[in-house]
């Protein structure tokens, strides 16, 4: 089939004795050495359709972690179940060992867990600048009374200004600062809801197809963006259907399969595991859906 | 009446009290929807709660200034009544309910238990709160005359309300622009854009829903009050046809701009009696009589308004570019 024999093609760092996944086994909900996120039993009913049905999950802090499966899997419902935006019927999570079970998803993002959304969020009628500005946390002007006095607020919007324009040259979007949002072509808009995610300086993005739509030249440099997030301390957890990205940057893969987590593992065998390879292909094992683009 | 008359006439409207009244209570709209997108069916409520609340408090012997607290509280407190059952659902809860809530008021107010109080569907008579305010007037008690505008200098439609109501729309117009630049306001543009998106982003999106809703509402009491000086407390003044007449001057100025609800009400009244006047001059007795002139302009004026939302949505003051998003 493909090249997995050959680890160094996925350009990621060797594995060495810091590896925090040396010693991890893999199997659905393996346990993690240093565990940021922890999910229990987690269970989302739709009606008769069980949507998610998580037994055991945990996320290895400050790690690239990959949530992968196919469409109507329940990837983004479990997304919307550990951010707070739905409820499930039963189960149990936590965020750096706080219980997230009945908070909030402002709650949620003001502790460190910021995500993005499948279908783009982008605020179509504000500029990029203030979709931008509008990320970032605890700003003293977002209180009513001190909103009335600038000189409060001033040097702060300055500084949330200069680093939103950081982050827009590095998503290529300086040019458009001035835009309207509902402006951006769609791909430019799954950028820009990455990088105002990235303003609040999260401890975890969570990031729902995030380079769905975008151009292949520029998933590149974001790759190595996210690549460069883990350097700063940032854990990633992501959802994408594009197996050379989850190849090229992740260090761990969530397999999941009818609301089920049913295979965990570094992502050059995960996709061999048998149990893989017919939730994605059910009987047609002779097609080559994982080969390297 | 000739032509020089109607062009007093109508000319009177660019700055009487009554369009300051209304530009008031359309800022108050503004911070609901085009800040924050609220749909707020009802602001003749606010305006009417704002009304009760300042005379009934004044004829009681309590004075301007509890009157106004009072005014302002009970918009308050209406604001909170309406927001807490509906600001977690989607926007058309709050449309329905807002309906229903001014017509409640109104009801409540004309109904004859209440007559000791509110005067029952007669109202209250300017003479039973008014003075307090007239007292302050610099102006002489007669008749002044500047240019081709003769008005009273100090009771009820003055030269002197003329005066205070337009400072005060000019201080609430500065008030949300001032807001409205801010990054509170950013926070109630994005929840108007995506609310989702705001709340991933760590913003308690219904804390500023009520905000909005509650400083717009307050804006709206006040409205009622400027509106009763020159008036009287009339409930059925202040029924759906107020709500709506104050969101076509809203979108006709351009909603979300600072000077939008100042102009709106400005083209509304003016236009109003100038198709009125119009169709008196030219109309024959035979063909309408005088009573249905009122009702004929209104159906004038709100072809012309629709025509103009049609042809250039964005309103007056709006930005064709931001309306040219739709998604
Ligand atoms: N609000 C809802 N009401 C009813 N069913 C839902 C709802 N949201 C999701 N589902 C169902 O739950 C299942 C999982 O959906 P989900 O969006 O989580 O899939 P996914 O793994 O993200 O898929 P994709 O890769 O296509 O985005 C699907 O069968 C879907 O139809
Ligand atoms: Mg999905």
């Amino acid at each position: 089939m493909t090249d997995k024999a050959t680890p160094a093609k996925s350009g990621k760092n060797p594995k060495s004795s810091k590896d925090p996944f040396a010693n991890v086994p893999h199997e659905p909900g393996a346990p993690k050495m240093d565990k940021i996120i922890v999910a229990d039993h987690v269970k989302r009913r739709f009606g008769g359709l069980t949507a998610v049905d998580v037994a055991h999950f945990e996320v290895q802090r400050n790690a690239i972690t990959a949530l992968i499966g196919p469409n109507g899997a329940g990837k983004s419902t479990f997304f919307n179940l550990l951010t707070g935006f739905d409820r499930p019927q039963e189960g149990e999570w936590s965020f750096n060992g706080f219980s997230l079970h009945s908070k909030s998803p402002a709650q949620v993002a003001r502790s460190g867990m910021v995500r993005t959304f499948q279908l783009t969020k982008a605020l179509s009628r504000m500029t990029v600048m203030e979709n931008m500005r509008l990320g970032a946390a605890q700003q003293v002007g977002e209180n009513f009374f001190r909103a009335l006095f600038p000189a409060l607020w001033r040097k702060q919007e300055a500084e949330i200004t200069a680093k939103a324009e950081e982050l827009l040259v590095r998503f290529k979007l300086d040019a458009k600062k001035n835009d309207y949002a509902g402006e951006l072509s769609g791909g430019q808009r799954k950028l820009l809801e990455m990088a105002r995610a990235l303003m609040s300086d999260p401890e975890i993005v969570m990031l729902d197809e995030p380079m769905a739509g975008v151009n292949p030249a520029l998933t590149e440099s974001l790759l190595d963006h996210i690549v460069e997030l883990k350097k700063e301390g940032v854990t990633v957890l992501f959802v994408e259907h594009d197996m050379h990205m989850v190849r090229r940057i992740s260090d761990w893969v969530v397999v999941m399969a009818e609301g089920k987590i049913i295979a965990e593992g570094p992502p050059d065998t995960v996709m061999a595991n048998a149990a893989v390879q017919d939730a994605y292909l059910g009987s047609h094992h002779d097609t080559d859906l994982f080969e390297e683009r | 009446m000739d032509f020089a008359d109607l062009f007093t006439d109508a000319g009177r409207e660019i700055f009487a009290p009554t369009t300051a009244a209304f530009a008031l209570a359309a800022i108050g709209l503004n911070f609901h929807f085009g800040l924050t997108g609220l749909l707020n069916m009802g602001h003749a409520g606010f305006m009417l709660v704002g009304m009760y609340g300042y005379a009934i408090t004044v004829r009681e012997g309590g004075g301007m200034v509890l009157g106004l607290i009072v005014a302002m509280l009970l918009a308050v407190v209406f604001g909170l009544i309406l927001g807490w059952p509906t600001l977690k659902l989607r926007g058309d809860y709050l449309a329905i309910v807002t309906i229903a809530a001014a017509e409640f008021v109104r009801f409540l107010g004309r109904s004859s238990v209440m007559k000791n109080i509110t005067g029952g569907s007669t109202g209250i008579r300017g003479s039973d709160y008014k003075e307090p305010f007239e007292s302050l007037s610099p102006f002489p008690s007669e008749q002044i005359t500047i240019g081709p505008f003769t008005m009273h200098g100090t009771a009820s439609t003055s030269w002197f309300l003329v005066l205070v109501g337009w400072s005060v729309v000019g201080l609430f117009a500065l008030l949300f622009w001032r807001l409205s630049n801010s990054p509170w306001g950013r926070v109630l543009k994005g929840i108007r854009e995506d609310e989702d998106a705001v709340r991933s982003l760590g913003k308690n999106v219904y804390a500023y829903k009520m905000q909005a809703l509650v400083i717009g509402g307050v804006i709206g009491a006040l409205g009622g009050v400027l509106w009763s000086f020159s008036a009287a407390v009339q409930p059925d003044s202040m029924g759906r046809p107020t709500t709506f007449w104050l969101w076509t001057l809203l979108l006709l100025g351009g909603a979300a701009t600072v000077f939008g609800p100042i102009l709106g009400s400005i083209i509304f009244w003016t236009a109003l009696v100038l198709v009125r006047s119009l169709a008196a001059m030219f109309i024959p007795e035979t063909w309408m009589a005088a009573t249905e002139r009122e009702p004929f302009s209104l159906v004038l004026v709100g072809v012309t308004l629709m025509l103009l939302v049609i042809f250039r949505p964005q309103g007056i003051l709006g930005n064709r570019r931001e309306l040219a998003i739709n998604d």
